[in-house]
Parts: structure tokens; C-alpha cells; sequence
């Protein structure tokens, strides 16, 4: 049994064609349909999850969130939306126009453009593509370009740090989320997405958690989300990036940033939680769609709860986390992995996911061991008395005219 | 014309106007911008040579890693946002000259190489992964594991000779 999406398009391109188009004509035109349909979906997932967003906030912060239009104010996106449209377009003086104009449509576009690998069942993948991990990294990396354009091109110095500040934080903590996404490469010995989530028969996770929980806290810095939110830090620096733009420019902005939320999501469900996976979805492959989004929104679920109870970083404390403490962690567990899976080539399913567990288990041990003591020499050198002047020791012939 | 002649020029015009306008635009940051374009359209050549992985890693590289360190020292130098000042050297006429020798020796070589006049052929399809054959000679013995072990042994010197540099001594 085929799902709704694939029966849809095998129809249409059997009308298409029966009128008389050129089938290699039809086939680009389902292309283009297919890509503006996916584009619209995610989008309208975009206004859902603003009323998503701050209604969580307003739990976790003991409110009610918006409540006031619609039934538990559902209607109130739509209400910000409309403020968004008809706020003044500013431009700043000395603004460049083209770039400040391109940066915002970028940002939200790059973030889109990561829905193209994502498999949504069995049945339905915008692009299976051989590379798609890298894939992810790559289009990341134009996201940070995008920042960068809109910090500079809106000529203000806090949006300029702000961008700086964003931009090397990308940068660094892209480096262990590669490293880290290359563990789920090895176990399922493909860097597609389809594959990946079809090798898992048992959930990644339950063979890797430690990398799935690096790979969850450096998507929280790519993020830009609390502790990693000095981006926007408002004491410091207003807000960021963003701080000239107004109105739908503003709103393409923070429709990005919860978009990249959710789908960051997602592609860690991919591939850590066994993305479409689910019961009953090799017969109706459709609920494939429903199983990744739960799973999205669990782990968006958990992104928002680590936003909204942890302080900020310093910027120095984020650095010394990424490359101090991930990077080497995420390359002993790539290391670890890629022995074990050698050494276990052959062996049965239990085996294999027992040992690759207790793997991680003991190098988080490890790590905490290693943590305990550096936390304990830390708090000696906090604890030790510092006079603040000291006078200077008395040399020898001081002390002996003393005398 | 074939839709994939179509993309082919349009990538290759909007490549080389982006070429031409990283060497022409008049502020740094906008030839930074403009060479990003290019990087993005030597990728998107990469596609259409079904060299997927090629492409995503000249993203990664060039525009994730090159461009963003380019923008960010010229972002960090003084007199970015500066406009004057003129955009040729001195030495203008000797640059075009080695240009067009660097041109004539490519097209010269890639003329003699006898695979040039062949049309190009869609992958075997029994090659199932091109990325697994990749990495598979990249560490072979018979393959390239000499030249790669030697990269990776350059940029760990790099990279202990930047720690070094930037090494606070107490």
C-alpha cells in the first residue's frame, strides 16, 4: 500500500501526460510541485510552533502563555503575524541594502533546505541523497553565513558582535557535531538518511547515548538557544544580529530560529531515534510522517526545557566547554566506536548493541571521573586566600639592617 | 536543448560573473560575498557531475569554513567599511599575464588528456556507494593512504604550531 503523497503524484502524472505534456517535462514539474509543497507544510509548522513555543514558556515559568484569542489561544500567531506585516520597514542608515535584505530570507531558506533530506516515512524523502549527513553540516554553514550578512550589512556595532559572537560559536561547535553524527555513520555504514534510519532495528540512542545527548547540546548551540544564547545576550549587546531589523524581516528571523529548532529536531530523531520508525508503519507507511514529528517534538520538547532553566555561558566558558570538553569527548567516542564496531563484525544484534552501550557507559564514566578531579582543583584554587597587595619579601641585606 | 545543458550554462555564467565580480566589486566584504557565490556555483558544477559528495564538502570547506574566516579578518582588519582607494595594483598587467599563461597550460592539458572529447556517461549503477570506494582508497594500501597519512600529519602540525603561536607563556 502506497501512501496519500506518492498515489497523488502517480495520478497527477498520468493526467499530466494523457493531456499531452512531455513526460520529462511532467517528472520537473512534480519536482517543483513536490519541493513547494514540502516548503508550505514545514512553513505552516513554522506559525504552529509559535504558539507552541510560548505557551511551553509559559509553563515552565508558572504562567498561563497566550490564552486569549481562540481556544488556548490558537489564533495568537496569526494575530503576530499580522502585527509583524504591517510594522515599519526600517532600513538603517549606511545600511547595505541588498545584503541586509538578503540575510533574512537566507536564514529562513537555508533551514528549509535541510527539510529536503529528512525522511518523513518510508515512502517519502524529498532528496536520498548518498551524502546527507554532510549535507546537514554543509547547509548549516551557509545558515552562519547568513548571520554573519545580517550583522554586518545592518551597520551597527552590536549587531556586528553579536553576528561575531554567533558566527564563532557556529563554527566551533560544528566540530564535534560532525565528529559526533559520524558514530550513527559507522553503525549504519551510510551517511544517507534512509539508510540510517533503516539500519536502525534497535534505536541508535540505546547503542550511543552519549554521543546522541553531544550531538543534542552542540545542536543547541548551533541553535543559538539558552545556556548557548550570548548571541542575544541583552545586557551585553541588545540583540544581537538581528537588533536593525523590524517587522517581516524580524518575523523571517525568528521564524527561522524556531523552525532550525524543530528541525534540528528532527534530525537528531533521524538519526538517533529511528526517525519514521514506528508500529504498524511498513503497512500504512503515512504514519511514519505523525511518528517523526512526535519524536521532533519530544526532543524540541526537551531543547525548550534546557532554554528555559539554565543561566547563560560566558563566552569563554562556551569555548572551553566546546573545545576542551566535546571535541575530545565526541573523538575518543568516534574512536571507541569505530574499534568496537570492527572487532564485533559478524556478531549477533544483542551483542553488538550491549557491547557498543556499555562502551559508552564507561567512557562517560570516565569523563565524569576526569571532571571530578579537575572540579576539585578548580574549587581548591577558588578556595585558596588571596591577599590582595602583599609586601614585597625583605632581601637579605634588609632584614640584616634591620637587626 | 537538454534541461541539463540549461542548468550547466546558467551555473556557468553565474559562476563566472561572480568570478569577475570578486576581482572587480569595490568593497572587500562584497568581494568576499561575491567569491561565496562562486564557491556555491563550482558546487552546484559538482552536482551536475553527480559528484554529490564532492559538492557538499566544497560547501563545507570553502563557503563553512575559507569564505567565513575571509569575511571575518576582513571584518577585523581597520578601514573595512572604506570604499577608496584603487581596486588595481600596479602590477595589474603582469597578473593577467600570468593568468592567461595559468589559462592556455590548463586548456592545453586538458586537450591532450584523451578522457576530454569522450561524452560523459551516467555512473555504473552497479557502483553502489562512490563514497565507500572513496574512503576505501583513501586508506588502502594500494590506494592513497601515503599521500593522506602525509596530509594529516601536515595539518597536525599546523594545528600544534597555531597552539604553539598562540600559547600564553606565565
Amino acid at each position: 500500500m502506497g501512501d496519500p503523497v506518492n498515489l497523488i503524484s502517480t495520478w497527477l502524472r498520468d493526467l499530466l501526460v494523457n493531456l499531452g505534456l512531455a513526460p520529462n517535462f511532467v517528472d520537473f514539474l512534480l519536482v517543483v510541485l513536490g519541493v513547494l509543497v514540502l516548503a508550505t507544510a514545514v512553513t505552516v509548522l513554522d506559525i504552529f510552533l509559535v504558539w507552541v513555543e510560548r505557551k511551553v514558556v509559559g509553563r515552565f515559568q508558572d504562567r498561563l502563555g497566550p490564552n486569549r484569542l481562540g481556544p488556548f489561544g490558537l489564533i495568537q500567531p496569526f494575530a503576530d503575524i499580522i502585527k509583524l506585516l504591517i510594522k515599519e520597514d526600517i532600513l538603517p542608515v549606511g545600511a547595505d541594502k541588498i545584503v541586509y535584505n538578503l540575510a533574512p530570507v537566507m536564514a529562513l531558506g537555508t533551514v528549509l533546505l535541510l527539510w529536503a533530506v529528512i525522511p518523513l516515512a518510508p515512502t517519502l524523502i524529498g532528496a536520498d541523497i548518498n551524502v546527507a549527513v554532510l549535507y546537514i553540516v554543509a547547509v548549516g554553514a551557509i545558515g552562519s553565513l547568513a548571520i554573519i550578512m545580517a550583522g554586518w550589512a545592518s551597520n551597527n556595532k552590536y549587531a556586528l558582535l553579536g553576528a561575531f559572537r554567533t558566527v564563532a560559536m557556529i563554527v566551533s561547535y560544528e566540530v564535534p557535531m560532525v565528529i559526533v553524527l559520524l558514530v550513527p555513520v559507522i553503525m549504519a555504514r551510510s551517511m544517507g538518511l534512509m539508510a540510517i534510519v533503516e539500519a536502525q532495528d534497535v534505536w541508535f540512542i540505546f547503542l550511543a547515548p552519549a554521543a546522541a545527548l553531544i550531538l543534542l547540546v552542540t545542536s543547541i548551540a548551533e541553535l543559538g538557544r539558552a545556556p548557548f544564547d550570548l548571541v542575544e545576550a541583552e545586557s551585553e549587546i541588545v540583540a544581537g544580529y538581528n537588533i536593525e531589523y523590524s517587522g517581516m524581516k524580524f518575523g523571517l528571523f525568528y521564524a527561522g530560529e524556531l523552525l532550525h529548532a524543530i528541525t534540528l529536531s528532527a534530525v537528531i530523531s533521524t538519526v538517533f531515534l529511528g526517525g519514521w520508525r514506528g508500529p504498524f508503519v511498513e503497512q500504512v507507511p503515512i504514519l511514519g510522517v505523525l511518528y517523526l514529528l512526535i519524536k521532533a517534538f519530544l526532543v524540541y520538547w526537551v531543547i525548550m526545557w534546557i532554554r528555559y532553566s539554565f543561566p547563560r555561558l560566558r563566552i569563554d566558558q562556551m569555548m572551553d566547554f566546546c573545545w576542551k570538553f566535546l571535541t575530545p569527548l565526541a573523538l575518543v567516542l568516534l574512536i571507541a566506536t569505530a574499534i568496537l564496531d570492527k572487532a564485533l563484525a559478524g556478531s549477533s544484534t544483542f551483542v553488538y548493541t550491549l557491547s557498543m552501550l556499555a562502551a559508552n557507559i564507561i567512557v562517560a564514566w570516565l569523563t565524569i571521573l576526569v571532571l571530578r578531579r579537575y572540579a576539585r582543583t578548580e574549587r581548591r584554587k577558588v578556595a585558596e586566600l588571596k591577599p590582595i597587595a602583599t609586601p614585597p619579601a625583605p632581601t637579605l641585606e634588609e632584614s640584616l639592617g634591620q637587626e | 536543448m537538454t534541461p541539463y545543458l540549461f542548468v550547466f550554462i546558467v551555473t556557468a555564467i553565474v559562476t563566472l560573473g561572480a568570478a569577475l565580480m570578486v576581482v572587480t566589486a569595490r568593497s572587500l566584504i562584497h568581494s568576499a560575498l561575491w567569491l561565496v557565490l562562486a564557491l556555491f556555483g563550482v558546487g552546484a558544477m559538482f552536482v551536475l557531475l553527480s559528484a554529490g559528495f564532492f559538492a557538499v564538502v566544497q560547501v563545507v570547506i570553502y563557503i563553512g569554513a575559507i569564505a567565513i574566516l575571509m569575511i571575518f579578518a576582513i571584518m577585523l582588519t581597520r578601514r573595512v567599511m572604506r570604499e577608496d582607494g584603487s581596486r588595481f595594483t600596479r602590477g595589474w598587467w603582469l597578473a593577467i599575464l600570468m593568468a592567461l599563461v595559468l589559462l592556455t597550460g590548463l586548456v592545453w592539458m586538458i586537450q591532450s588528456w584523451s578522457g576530454s572529447s569522450s561524452t560523459m556517461q551516467p555512473l555504473p549503477p552497479e557502483l553502489v556507494d562512490p563514497i565507500q570506494s572513496l574512503g576505501a582508497m583513501l586508506v588502502s594500501p594500494n590506494g592513497y593512504v601515503l599521500p593522506f597519512e602525509l596530509a594529516s600529519i601536515l595539518l597536525l602540525a599546523a594545528l600544534i604550531g597555531a597552539i604553539v603561536v598562540a600559547w600564553e607563556r606565565k
